[in-house]
């Protein structure tokens, strides 16, 4: 593949063969407890797309402009989430201030992610894998639009599901927890088309 | 050695001065709404607060407390509030808790709601005396193998005053059972005219968050706070007959109403149905039965559903909805007051109605 293909080809392996949610199992709280309506999951994806898509870069330019130069990556773990923390607050009371249906239906969700672990997980990747300022956007962009249609997917199951008669051992979490191996296995069908290292 | 934890010290704390600025500025600017109104039913009290925090708070800080259990994570749903002015749009974290017929009733979870812009609400008058109290637990007495009776002293302020039958919610500060203190409703088991003490029963529940800090943790001499008084379950003024019905520590608001009648004098017509299991779950028979001396109307009865054959028993015996059945006349001019598990109100309920007394007649005040 050519150089200058790379960029999108880590955009659509982080969406498919290398979704970070159904491969890497991150992100995996919010994804059983927020997945059971399709509505209220749209609204968590989409937060997880924003946050994905900007606090990678951010954290590309604090880790390449700080922290290498003084030699300090192993700090990268608690400066990420000190930075991707802030961010999101920050984010929120702006959309709160200034967007009341943007509020409603995105913001009230962006205290849930500060933790969680698929928004620090990208921003490590991004790190491992040696990625440009580009190149991070793209992936971030990429694993939270992956880990949206993760979600809405497994929302639609779940409320399908509410006719579907589980055995009571299995109800609530177990049975989610079948589902995404199921979904992660159908993810893997895309893996032999892309690879993402 | 030294020189590179400097450096790390100095980076790590420059990040997070810089965005600890960042939201410092953020907060006076984008997250100040200013002061705000808050005006309460219609006007009786207007308060200025600080905008942008949530409605519980806000008004908790002004001295107004709306009954919570969770302390405002919105997980209990308990404290919801008219919002008849500036309430705005539902927010999710709000739905789960919210029927049909409260959004047309402009009903909001005050601890989700943030106050952003001047709001109309409208709360029950009495919220108004709800005040917090700190106090000194001066007695723990066992009733029964569960029960426990214990009796506050008020601190700060040193007055309550409460109508026989209301509750108050107890806090249980940290404890290995839960990382924050989250609030417990207790009916009031002492009479209204001891405004310096309240006395609560208190049962233990197996791994009960409240009941097992009062049972294996509480200590005479120990500082607890509670804030009170709540709820509408008091005697009513009227000329009918009485039917009490309680079970285990549902005892509590009875007791207070009762000693409260005998105190002023009230000479209406009242049978109390207590239900328990075994004797062993039976507790305040002798001051029952010093009442029922004092006085003349009024009748204690107790019943059995299990009774050992070691407690000769010789009393009733049976569901406590049997013996109300049986033991009940005149129907439709009484009226009752229940306290206990949901299950036994809904069943009391329902043969309440077969005997004819008014369902706007019937007062509950269910454990949950």
């Amino acid at each position: 593949m050519t150089e200058s293909l790379m960029p999108f080809a880590i955009f659509f392996a982080s969406i498919f063969t290398g979704n970070i949610l159904l491969t890497n199992y991150l992100g995996m709280c919010s994804f059983l407890s927020v997945s059971k309506e399709l509505k209220t999951s749209l609204g968590l994806g989409v937060a997880v797309i924003f946050v994905m898509a900007t606090t990678t870069p951010l954290n590309w330019l604090v880790y390449q402009y700080l922290l290498i130069p003084f030699g300090l990556e192993y700090l990268r773990f608690i400066v990420f989430i000190i930075v991707i923390a802030a961010f999101v607050q920050l984010t929120e009371m702006t959309i709160e201030r200034y967007s009341e249906p943007l509020y409603q239906s995105l913001g009230i969700f962006l205290p849930l992610i500060t933790v969680n672990c698929a928004i620090l997980g990208v921003s490590l990747f991004m790190v491992i894998r040696e990625y440009t300022l580009f190149t991070s956007l793209l992936f971030g962009l990429g694993s939270g639009i992956g880990w949206f249609i993760a979600i809405i997917a497994m929302a639609g199951i779940r409320q399908k599901m509410k006719n579907a008669n589980v055995p009571p051992a299995l109800e609530g979490p177990a049975i989610t927890l079948v589902i995404a191996g199921f979904m992660a296995m159908a993810f893997m069908g895309f893996s032999g088309m892309i690879a993402l290292s | 050695m030294v020189t590179t934890l400097l450096i790390s010290i100095a980076i790590i704390s420059l990040i997070s001065v810089f965005l600890a600025l960042l939201m410092v500025i953020a907060d006076a600017t984008i997250g100040n709404y200013g002061t705000v109104k808050i005006s309460i039913n219609d006007g009786t009290k207007e308060l200025e607060v600080k905008g942008g925090q949530p409605l519980l708070k806000a008004l908790n800080q002004e001295g107004v407390f709306i009954p919570s259990a969770c302390g405002g994570r919105g997980s209990c749903g308990m404290c919801k509030v008219r919002v008849v002015q500036g309430g705005g749009e539902y927010l999710p974290t709000e739905l789960p808790w919210i029927s049909e017929e409260e959004k047309k009733k402009q009903i909001r979870l005050s601890c989700q709601f943030k106050v952003k812009s001047d709001v109309a609400i409208v709360i029950p008058e009495e919220l108004f005396s709800v005040r917090e109290y700190k106090t000194v637990v001066e007695k723990i007495r066992d009733l029964t193998h569960d029960i426990k009776e214990i009796t506050l002293r008020l601190k700060e302020p040193d007055q309550i005053s409460p109508k026989a039958g209301q509750y108050v919610q107890f806090m249980v500060p940290e404890y290995e059972l839960t990382d924050e203190s989250v609030y417990r409703a207790y009916s009031i088991a002492s009479p209204p005219g001891d405004s310096s003490r309240v006395e609560l029963e208190i049962r233990l529940v197996p791994n009960g968050i409240c009941t097992t800090y009062v049972h294996k943790h509480l200590k005479e001499g120990d500082e607890v706070t509670i804030n009170g008084p709540y709820g509408d379950f008091y005697l009513r003024d009227t000329e009918r007959n009485i039917i009490f019905i309680a079970g285990g520590s549902g005892m509590a608001p009875i007791k207070s109403m009762l000693l409260d009648m005998e105190k002023k004098g009230i000479t209406r017509k009242a049978s109390y149905f207590f239900g328990a299991r075994s004797k062993r779950d039976l507790f305040l028979l002798d001051e029952m039965r010093e009442l029922e001396k004092k006085m003349p109307n009024f009748t204690f009865i107790p019943a059995l559903s299990e009774p050992q054959p070691e407690d000769n028993w010789e009393g009733e015996v049976g569901l406590i909805t049997d013996v109300v059945r049986r033991m009940t006349t005149e129907g439709n001019n009484s009226e009752a007051y229940l306290c206990g598990s949901p299950g036994m109100i809904n069943a009391c309920i329902n043969v309440l109605n077969e005997l004819g007394v008014l369902p706007e007649n019937i007062f509950y005040d269910k454990f949950s």
